[in-house]
């Protein structure tokens, strides 16, 4: 099976957000493989596993993406591709990387596509639909099971909390969701292999586009922090009484019962 | 600069769901005087026209089928494709809900054109529409504009004030034939796992368990005060990881983001990645034994002690005040 991975590296859940000149500021912070792409890497090398096929991982981003893409192939992905949009595209939005990513994908026979569902830091939720429409396949979002036998595939999708089962067939797109499994650490053999696996970069030139072809659709005007809270109010005395004080505040001065 | 304005109204047990009323006042942000239109797709569903006009809609467009029953990405797609046609519409906007999330990139995908997700305030001036939408999981936020094309936004539910509900406005319910072919994904069994509860992305109320809860079976005293609130039950990823609750409870960086009116927060300690998906809540309320756990900084009002004295507590005194007011 040709099995392709779309990844996205993110800043680490548990960063602090600060901004520096109007921008999210980015020294210092660490970066890991958007948790919801884990779930699809791990998915995939399982797939591969039970079926044979190869699985590349591809990532839309710069140079320090490398770092990201080698950690899924010290998971146990085979290849990796980076399409490298440091020198052509300065603000892309997620036209911008559906597009990169389906111009390199049209070609590839891919069999199963897979993606997180979300990434934690733009949080749109965009880029996986986007490229199954643009390559004309089936896709499911937010799944939580995948089985696959021959070209029949059987999904179970989380909706809202509860559950669909979905029957649907290969070539397929779909995106994960925390549960689908539990993603592996890389081993030390893993890490070793890693650096001698296929690793491929390309640029625009590279996919025959121009920079027009991917202009972004949308722009980010402003960006800003919310307000810092004020620290509220902790209750004293006998509990019996704290509680009725509560219900009596969140009543006549939060309004909110 | 008026423009005419398309809103899909999202069906959910025969119903429509109140994000799709907020999803039409939004529209009338976007559409700055010009005409606000109704699309729902389903299979029998005019009579739920005339509802999302009382909420503002100018007229409604129904596509009705039994193929379309149940949201299926083919489905819905060839329906409101189908209304795009014959509308040629200059703004577009869905719920930021499972259907809205699926639906709208692969919509904006076929139209090659922007789509701004998951927006929580929607402004009109100077000659832009200007959307701001949290990112990095509400720790900080951004605003947008369309610079090419359709005016294309998802909203997320509970943040857009719906137009006040007006029974004498009257507008038009018109349909549309649309031959649904070629569902390349069929659902087979829906498994209902929130039968009980209000759906926690739109709820008013949200009571949350962490590691605190310490079982499956501590949840309970959460699901009464639930109840009596008429709200949902959400959950921490230690609590989830600790399998005291399924991973669809979960709120936080990773899981749900939610923005109730009120958030009472029990056992939960408040890392970071739980705050990411609720800090932005209306009024927050704290219940934890540890006075120094973090989750004290985001709260409005805190009670330092043991959430099975404290919740049962809440629960008769909630009850007291229901019986009163």
């Amino acid at each position: 099976m040709n099995i392709f991975v779309l990844m996205k590296r993110t800043f680490d859940t548990e960063e602090k957000i600060a901004l520096n000149g109007g921008k999210i500021n980015e020294d210092g912070a660490e970066f890991i493989i958007n948790p919801y792409d884990e779930y699809a890497i791990e998915e995939a090398i399982q797939v591969r596993d039970a079926n044979g096929g190869e699985v590349t991982v591809i990532s839309v981003g710069g140079e320090e993406t490398e770092k990201q893409l080698r950690t899924a192939l010290a998971m146990g992905a085979d290849k990796a591709v980076l399409i490298n949009t440091e020198d052509d595209v300065e603000n892309g939005d997620q036209f911008t990387t559906a597009k990169l990513l389906a111009e390199y994908l049209k070609d590839k026979d891919a069999d199963l596509i897979l993606g997180g569902n979300v990434a934690i830091d733009g949080g749109s939720g965009q880029v996986g639909p986007r490229v199954a429409e643009l390559l004309n396949i089936p896709y499911v979002t937010t799944i939580t099971k995948l089985e696959i036998d021959g070209s029949n595939v059987t999904v179970t999708r989380d909706v809202e909390g509860d559950s669909e089962v979905i029957e649907t067939s290969l070539p397929l797109l779909v995106t994960a969701q925390q549960g689908l499994n539990e993603p592996r650490y890389p081993s030390l053999p893993g890490i070793m292999k890693a650096k001698k696996k296929p690793f491929a970069e390309l640029e625009l030139d590279d996919l025959d586009l121009e920079e027009d072809d991917v202009e972004a659709k949308t722009k980010t005007i402003e960006i800003y922090l919310p307000p810092k809270k004020e620290a509220g109010k902790v209750l004293a005395g006998d509990l019996n009484d704290q509680v009725k004080e509560l219900v009596h505040l969140l009543h006549t001065e939060a309004k909110v019962i | 600069m008026s423009r005419k304005v398309l809103v899909l109204g999202e069906v959910r047990d025969g119903s429509l769901r109140n994000v799709s009323f907020e999803a039409i006042a939004a529209a009338k942000t976007i559409a700055e005087g010009g005409e606000v239109i109704g699309v729902i797709a389903g299979e029998t569903v005019s009579a739920l026209g005339a509802e999302l006009v009382q909420y503002g809609a100018d007229r409604v467009v129904v596509v009705e089928d039994e193929k379309l029953k149940q949201y299926t990405s083919d489905g819905y797609a060839q329906a409101l494709l189908a209304v795009i046609n014959q509308e040629k519409p200059e703004g577009l906007v869905l719920g930021h809900t499972a259907l809205g999330k699926d639906l709208a990139p692969r919509i904006a995908g076929k139209l090659s054109s922007g789509l701004i997700s998951d927006v929580i305030a929607v402004e009109a001036g100077g000659g832009n529409i200007v959307f701001t939408r949290p990112i990095y999981s509400g720790k900080a936020f951004e605003k947008k504009i369309v610079t090419d094309g359709l005016i294309f936004a998802t909203v997320r539910p509970n943040n857009i004030a719906t137009l006040a509900k007006d029974e004498s406005r009257s507008g038009e319910v018109s349909s549309l034939s649309v031959e649904i072919i070629n569902l390349r994904a069929i659902i087979k069994e829906v498994v209902r796992k929130t039968s009980e509860g209000v759906d926690l992305s739109e709820a008013k109320v949200v009571i949350s368990g962490g590691r605190g809860v310490k079982s499956a079976e501590g949840f309970e005293p959460l699901k009464e005060l639930a109840q009596v609130l008429g709200g949902a039950v959400g959950a921490s990823r230690g609590a989830c990881d600790a399998d005291y609750c399924d991973y669809s409870l979960q709120i936080g960086q990773t899981g749900k983001v939610v923005t109730p009116d009120l958030y009472i927060a029990c056992g939960i300690s408040g890392a970071i990645q739980h705050l990411a998906g609720m800090s932005n809540s209306k009024v927050i309320v704290a219940i934890n034994k540890d006075p120094e756990a973090n989750i004290f900084k985001v709260a409005d009002y805190g009670i330092v002690g043991d959430l099975f004295e404290v919740v049962p507590l809440l629960t008769e005194e909630f009850k007291k005040l229901k019986v009163h007011s």
